[in-house]
């Protein structure tokens, strides 16, 4: 399993050196990626389908229990088999779409990349590595959603894909952390025996709210919607591929995951209930508005991703039943549906409904793989839709009242407009007459409608045989998001019933609601004039306030004035040392500790401010230089008095050192502006006094602290008994923190080359001004 | 004598603290030399002072005799003051050659832009 994974982020990896051979005929090498992968699933459906679960842990930080632990289950294999199998339709197809591109193996290298990220959320079983996954199916959609990176519009959409679905990942990381904590335990396998524990805990609420958070932004559910119709700037095979099976089922399947460890609680399937409810009607309904085929389909995308979120929510054995068959069905019709629009947008290049019509007779096999999908998706009798849409009706219809009548008439509305959408998109473009300004589009390649005609009559085949699928690929999956055993069983015939009546009576109604809508641009303009009200404009605002902030911001705290930053610093500093001041109460002074004063000593003092003064007053810089020396020298006598010969000697060498490099290097300067007005120089003052006070002050206070004295101790006593020196000062520097002095003669050295490098680098002609 | 130097310190950081808000490079400059000799004061006066008994071992003696003055302070401060020294001889000499690139002492000047080719 974990092979699979690494094979995919391999290929990717690939692409860097082989990039450029694999836009030339050896580009077909690339389907063998999901193929193999495919493959290598398959061969686990006879022995999952009875129930085994195959585990592999790789540890990565085992202390903390976080590893790289795979498991496949029916539900796991269900996914990662359509990851691979629709990836590997896409890949073909994609080929032949983007054959000649220039960035053609940057766009398999992203594709690779996310196939490879699908596959470990879905087979993950450690809270991290599925969420590591998680963001890694972020990322790589980014790129793949801006994919066309000279479009403006489709770097936005890119972006707001990202910071939605990102925003979402890091509430999810939340909820999966306190989950597993509470638990005790990351591996979600395990976190089911916990489930008693985690539903009466009181952070419970807590929990359910950060994962739905993360599962409905993922998931494109209302109010998160709207990044799912703007990533349809994608090239067609991303958007195929990602809004079938892969990218916006990760929330699903994460609902689905949880749903035996969270699920079926009041607070679950009113959540569910709700929000997935009102997606499948809002976004069924906008369906039939949109003129754009994409458009179309993303809107009916959103709608089917509300109808599984609202069936998890239900939570009955008939709805996860449901669930499961409907992800299959969904992935099915949908990717065929999204390659087939592509086909018909590379053709005739555009994706217009009002204007497409009658291509039947130019691409036949197209318009079959079109077909397909679309009857599938209405539901018609022997597609794999028909069972599909059953088991949703059999599922609402299941707790009788009132309630299941709501619910019932619910989907039913839902499914009215799923059915029209479908057609709007499967059937619409090929009947009819063609118009003479589609008569000179070309056939396409067969490469093109070869895999969305098989996974069309792929779903004819399920349809026809609902027993096989059933039991080899929905039962196990089923089992394991109910967490119990659900007995499912998929037929074609039930006999004549309620579900049967309702599943015809939507498909006529849904195709009368075709017939009858016609989109025209009026209709849409319409309903975009409620924009102002939408949740992506509200998002778009968001968007711009924080960047005029940010903006504000840095104007003001970056300005680009270095002793304005000072000046911030000082400040902030100021009020954090006045505030613990003020907390540690007053100040005690202890005269008799002082030391007595001497006339020479208060001299020295006094000569040292008048120092002060004077290089803070000059406009001289020689004199200001001067001035600093004495203050230096003044400093030197102070070390004198109180017994640091060793200071007295070194600050004394080193002020004269510095003056006299001063006076050598800079004597050519000229006296110092006068630049700043006076309330600014008032200011300054004030903040300068106010710094000198609060220093004064820290300083009383400390010298009332008792000292520790162990360690000078040490010293004091061990300097020649240990290291034969006399000295103590010298001791400890050259001896006992040797090292650091060592090091300082580094720093002192390092400053030397750069004084020596940088008087004797010349002035280049052209930097003289 | 201790109340005095900490009266001193706190003018030593106050002028450090003013200079450094001044546009004028060298001023920069003497702000964080000045506010450096502040420092080493306020590290001299937090190890207690003492007068006239350096940390240095009676010849025929091989430990202390009598109180000596703490020696800690004084290694932290030596090592601060040669430290500092290197500071400012290489801030001197870019000092010396902003001057000659600019042919002014105005900190702002160092602000234009990088496209700008100076």
């Amino acid at each position: 399993m974990l092979l699979t994974v690494i094979l995919g982020l391999f290929s990717a990896l690939l692409m860097l050196p082989f990039g450029n051979k694999i836009k030339t005929r050896w580009s077909v090498l690339l389907t063998f990626v999901p193929a193999i992968i495919f493959i290598y699933y398959l061969q686990y459906v006879p022995a999952v389908s009875t129930g085994t679960i195959y585990t592999q842990i790789l540890p990565w930080v085992p202390s903390m229990d976080i590893n790289f632990a795979f498991r496949l289950d029916g539900l796991s294999l269900l996914f990662a088999l359509l990851i691979s199998g629709i990836g590997t339709a896409i890949f073909l197809y994609a080929i032949k779409y983007l054959k000649g591109h220039p960035y053609f193996d940057r766009f398999f290298g992203y594709l690779c990349l996310f196939m490879a990220a699908m596959l470990g959320v879905v087979l993950s079983d450690n809270i991290f590595s599925l969420f590591i996954f998680w963001e890694l199916t972020s990322i790589s959609s980014f790129f793949l959603i801006g994919f066309n990176n000279d479009s403006d519009e489709s770097r936005k959409s890119a972006l707001r894909a990202l910071t939605v679905t990102g925003m979402g990942g890091f509430f999810l990381l939340a909820g999966l952390t306190l989950l597993g904590n509470i638990a005790g335990t990351y591996q979600i396998s395990d976190l089911v025996a916990a489930r008693d524990l985690i539903i009466g805990h009181k952070l419970y609420p807590l929990i359910l709210a950060l994962i739905c958070l993360g599962a409905f932004t993922k998931s494109a559910q209302f109010p998160f919607h709207f990044w799912l119709p703007g990533a349809m700037k994608a090239p067609t095979p991303v958007s195929a591929y990602l809004h079938s099976a892969t990218m916006v089922k990760a929330g699903i399947y994460l609902l689905a995951r949880f749903n035996p460890v969270l699920g079926q609680t009041e607070l679950w399937s009113y959540t569910l209930m709700i929000v997935g409810g009102f997606t499948m009607i809002f976004a069924a309904f906008h369906a039939l508005f949109r003129l754009d085929l994409k458009g179309i389909l993303a809107y009916s995308t959103i709608s089917a991703l509300g109808v599984l979120t609202f069936l998890i929510g239900l939570g009955t054995k008939e709805a996860i039943i449901a669930v499961v068959v409907f992800i299959l069905v969904h992935a099915l019709y949908k990717a065929t549906l999204f390659m087939v629009t592509g086909i018909i947008d590379h053709e005739t290049g555009t994706r217009d409904i009002s204007k497409l019509a009658g291509l039947r007779k130019i691409m036949p096999w197209v318009a079959v793989a079109g077909g397909l999908a679309a009857l599938s998706s209405a539901g018609l009798p022997l597609t794999f839709g028909f069972i599909g849409k059953d088991l949703i009706y059999a599922a609402t219809l299941e707790g009788g009242g009132t309630i299941s009548v709501i619910l019932t008439s619910l989907a039913v509305a839902t499914n009215i407009a799923l059915v029209a959408a479908g057609f709007m998109a499967g059937l619409k473009p090929f009947f009819g007459a063609l118009p003479d300004s589609l008569k000179d589009t070309h056939r396409p390649y067969a490469a093109l409608w070869i895999p969305p005609l098989i996974l069309g009559a792929l779903g004819l085949i399920a349809g026809i045989l609902p027993g096989i699928t059933g039991s080899y690929f929905s039962l196990q999956a089923a089992d394991a998001v109910f967490g119990g055993n659900t007995d499912l069983h998929l037929a074609l015939w039930h006999g004549v019933n309620t579900v049967l009546i309702l599943s015809l009576a939507t498909l006529g109604t849904g195709t009368l609601v075709y017939l009858a809508n016609k989109p025209n641009p009026k209709k849409l303009k319409a309903l975009e004039r409620l924009n102002v009200i939408s949740p992506q404009y509200f998002f778009d605002l968001i968007g711009q306030g924080l960047l005029k902030l940010s903006q504000g911001y840095t104007n003001v705290v970056h300005n680009g004035y270095l002793r304005s930053y000072h000046l911030k610093i000082i400040l902030f500093a100021e009020a954090l040392l006045a505030y613990k001041l003020w907390l540690s109460g007053p100040i005690q002074l202890d005269w008799s500790s002082l030391t007595a004063l001497s006339i020479y000593e208060v001299a020295v003092v006094l000569i040292l401010i008048g120092a002060v003064g004077i290089v803070l007053s000059t406009p001289y810089l020689l004199t200001a230089v001067v001035a600093m020396t004495v203050v230096g020298y003044c400093i030197c006598l102070m070390f004198v008095f109180y017994s640091a010969p060793d200071l007295a000697m070194t600050q004394f060498t080193i002020d004269t050192l510095t003056t006299v490099l001063f006076v050598l290097v800079l004597y050519k300067l000229p006296p110092f502006l006068k630049l700043e007005s006076s309330t600014r120089r008032y200011r300054d003052i004030a903040v300068a006094m106010s710094f000198g006070v609060i220093l004064s002050l820290i300083a009383l206070k400390v010298m009332n602290e008792p000292i520790d004295k162990s360690i000078s101790q040490f010293y004091g006593e061990n300097a020649y008994l240990l290291a034969k020196g006399k000295n103590v000062v010298n001791v400890i520097l050259v001896d006992f923190r040797g090292i650091d002095t060592m090091f300082e003669t580094v720093v002192l050295s390092i400053a030397a080359i750069g004084v020596y490098s940088l008087l004797k680098l010349r002035l280049k002609s052209s930097e003289k001004e | 004598m201790e109340l005095l130097l900490i009266l001193l310190l706190g003018i030593m950081y106050a002028a450090g603290v003013y200079l450094i808000l001044r546009r004028s490079m060298i001023k920069l400059l003497l702000g964080i030399m000045m506010m450096g000799n502040g420092t080493n004061i306020l590290i001299f006066v937090m190890g207690s002072i003492t007068k006239g008994k350096p940390p240095v071992i009676n010849t025929n003696h091989n430990i202390f005799q009598d109180i000596y003055a703490d020696p800690i302070p004084q290694a932290l401060i030596l090592t601060a003051i040669v430290i500092s020294f290197a500071l400012s001889a290489f801030a001197i000499v870019l000092l010396k050659r902003a001057y000659a690139l600019l042919q002014k002492d105005d900190l702002d000047d160092l602000n234009t832009p990088e496209e700008e080719d100076i």
